[in-house]
């Protein structure tokens, strides 16, 4: 009997599931549809350097159904919603599609219109976000075009997708300037909500000496309560007030709308909640999700959801089978953290260990939280493996779902806590 | 980690002043809390804040973020830094004894 899984989203979570599934099992076994309303797959690691006159827009955009192997039903389509009890999808134009099993992968979207101010005066003159494409083309214009004074760099609120942007955002607007020689006219801030430059304690402490010696200003704990891009100022819900010249915001994030419209898949903010490591929807057994979609405690970037895929793909096929799920993902995240300069820093952590110094993924390999070349190197080169590997559902030797422990110098964890996590579940 | 009377009870509160041990909290501790967060009196606005954020902790694991608590309370983010001027979320959680909201990962 042929089963059907249903995929929403053709982005990097739904590729990886649906390409993966459609390796390991034959046609007449399992049928494969994925549904997005575009066909439009864009390479968002690649956004960060549009601004920047290093990435250009059209080469960041692929057609979705071209990712897709051979045997895989690519709907273009938007969804209206999921009706979990009947188990069944209703896409835009009506049609409805039966799943013995779903998996959600629509990723994350922008709401900008849920802060004050910030799609008023200004928006897209002085006030940008290099969150989307049309954003991050018109900041290339605003910052060629910009002859000094104040750049604010401004998260609303967590969560946001790859949480380390906005520093690198940051880091490359050093560099920028300096290259155009006028860095000494241009003041940079960094306006965040987190109490530091990092949700994680090692590295937000190194993340932060490094925006320290790079002359950008981190102001902490900011809320930001309303954009008034007409007088160019920052308003937090505390009363505290920064003004700018130029404001790179990256706006509140929330679950694609059709959550919202499908009564118990979503939370408050539309992502779906999950059991944190067979990735099973808490909405019904046969719902599973797949990075930025998903509300569980890791970040939301292309690394977790290329893990997380592993996961899905064989639980998916363990439901159906009636078989036992596989807890296997350990939240690992892997981040190249640009820093200007021809350099990167790379970050790797999982639920349990938070980034540390050392080597990824053994004594030999990359240097961790640590500037260099060769992370650069990594960082450029990643664009082809992420078209050509990790989309197709490759495994990408070093880059496996499990975290490495064997090159992180693990002795900067202070906490016993995270010691009997180790010594508990750990390779040597 | 340091050891604080609060009530004549003494708990254990970590280096940023949540409760390590939330089930060691009692109604009777939360005025104290709030003076020490320089909030004089807890009034029935606040008593809402920090029952709901203690029942959503007690229900999910952790208490919600600002975002989620003006969505799900329907209290607007700028009416509750009114109640909690030094960030809502943070501290109703601290008045509540429970830990840190873990919104941001």
């Amino acid at each position: 009997m042929t089963r059907h899984v249903a995929v929403l989203g053709a982005g990097t979570g739904g590729t990886v599931v649906a390409n993966r599934l459609r390796r390991a099992h034959p046609q007449d076994e399992l049928a494969i549809t994925v549904v997005d309303q575009d066909d439009r797959h864009l390479y968002q690691p690649g956004l960060l350097f549009v601004p920047f006159g290093l990435a250009h827009p059209e080469d960041l955009v692929r057609p979705r159904r071209r990712q897709l192997r051979h045997g895989i039903e690519f709907r273009e389509q938007p969804v209206d919603h999921v009706d979990i009890e009947a188990r069944r999808v209703v896409l835009g134009d009506g049609s409805v599609l039966a799943y013995d099993a779903l998996v959600v992968a629509s990723g994350a979207v922008l709401v900008p219109e849920e802060t004050e101010g910030l799609t008023g005066a200004g928006w897209m003159e002085r006030v940008f976000t290099f969150y989307s494409l049309e954003g991050a083309r018109a900041l290339a214009g605003a910052l060629a075009a910009f002859g000094g004074g104040r750049l604010v760099v401004n998260v609303v609120d967590m969560p946001i997708k790859c949480p380390v942007a906005p520093l690198e955002f940051c880091f490359l607007a050093d560099w920028y300037f300096r290259e155009h020689g006028i860095r000494d006219q241009v003041e940079l801030v960094l306006a965040t909500p987190l109490d530091g430059a990092f949700t994680k304690p090692v590295a937000s402490a190194r993340l932060g000496g490094m925006l320290g010696d790079k002359g950008i200003t981190v102001v902490t704990e900011f809320n930001t309560g309303e954009v008034d891009g007409e007088h160019g100022r920052l308003i937090g819900y505390d009363g505290r007030e920064i003004g700018f010249d130029l404001a790179v915001v990256v706006p509140l994030h929330g679950g694609a709308p059709y959550v919202g419209r499908s009564p118990g898949l979503g939370d408050e903010l539309n992502f779906v909640p999950a059991d944190e490591h067979t990735l099973q929807a808490k909405a019904a057994p046969e719902v599973f999700v797949i990075g930025d979609a998903a509300n569980i405690p890791t970040s939301k970037a292309g690394s977790v959801t290329h893990f997380e895929g592993e996961t899905v793909a064989a639980n998916v096929a363990a439901f159906l089978e009636g078989k036992p799920l596989s807890p296997g993902f350990d939240g690992h995240a892997n981040c190249f953290i640009e820093t200007g300069f021809g350099k990167a820093l790379l970050i790797d952590f999982n639920y349990d260990t938070e980034p540390l110094p050392g080597h990824y993924p053994t004594a030999f390999g990359l240097p961790l939280l640590k500037e260099s070349r060769l992370n650069h190197l990594g960082k450029l080169m990643f664009e082809s493996l992420y078209w050509h590997s990790l989309l197709p559902g490759h495994d990408i030797p070093g880059f496996g779902a499990e975290m490495p422990r064997a090159g992180k110098h693990l002795s900067h964890l202070s906490h016993l806590s995270h010691l009997s996590h180790l010594s508990q579940g750990g390779q040597p | 980690m340091t050891t604080s009377t609060i009530a004549s009870h003494d708990v254990e509160l970590n280096d940023e002043g949540f409760f390590v041990h939330p089930e060691d909290w009692t109604e009777e501790m939360a005025p104290e809390i709030a003076r020490r967060e320089g909030i004089e009196e807890l009034t029935p606005a606040h008593w809402q804040v920090v029952r709901f954020m203690r029942s959503e902790y007690l229900d999910k694991g952790t208490g919600p973020t600002v975002r989620v608590l003006a969505k799900t309370s329907g209290v607007s983010v700028k009416e509750l830094y009114e109640l909690f001027p030094k960030g809502p979320a943070k501290v109703a959680a601290k008045i509540a004894g429970i830990p840190k909201p873990r919104g941001c990962i």
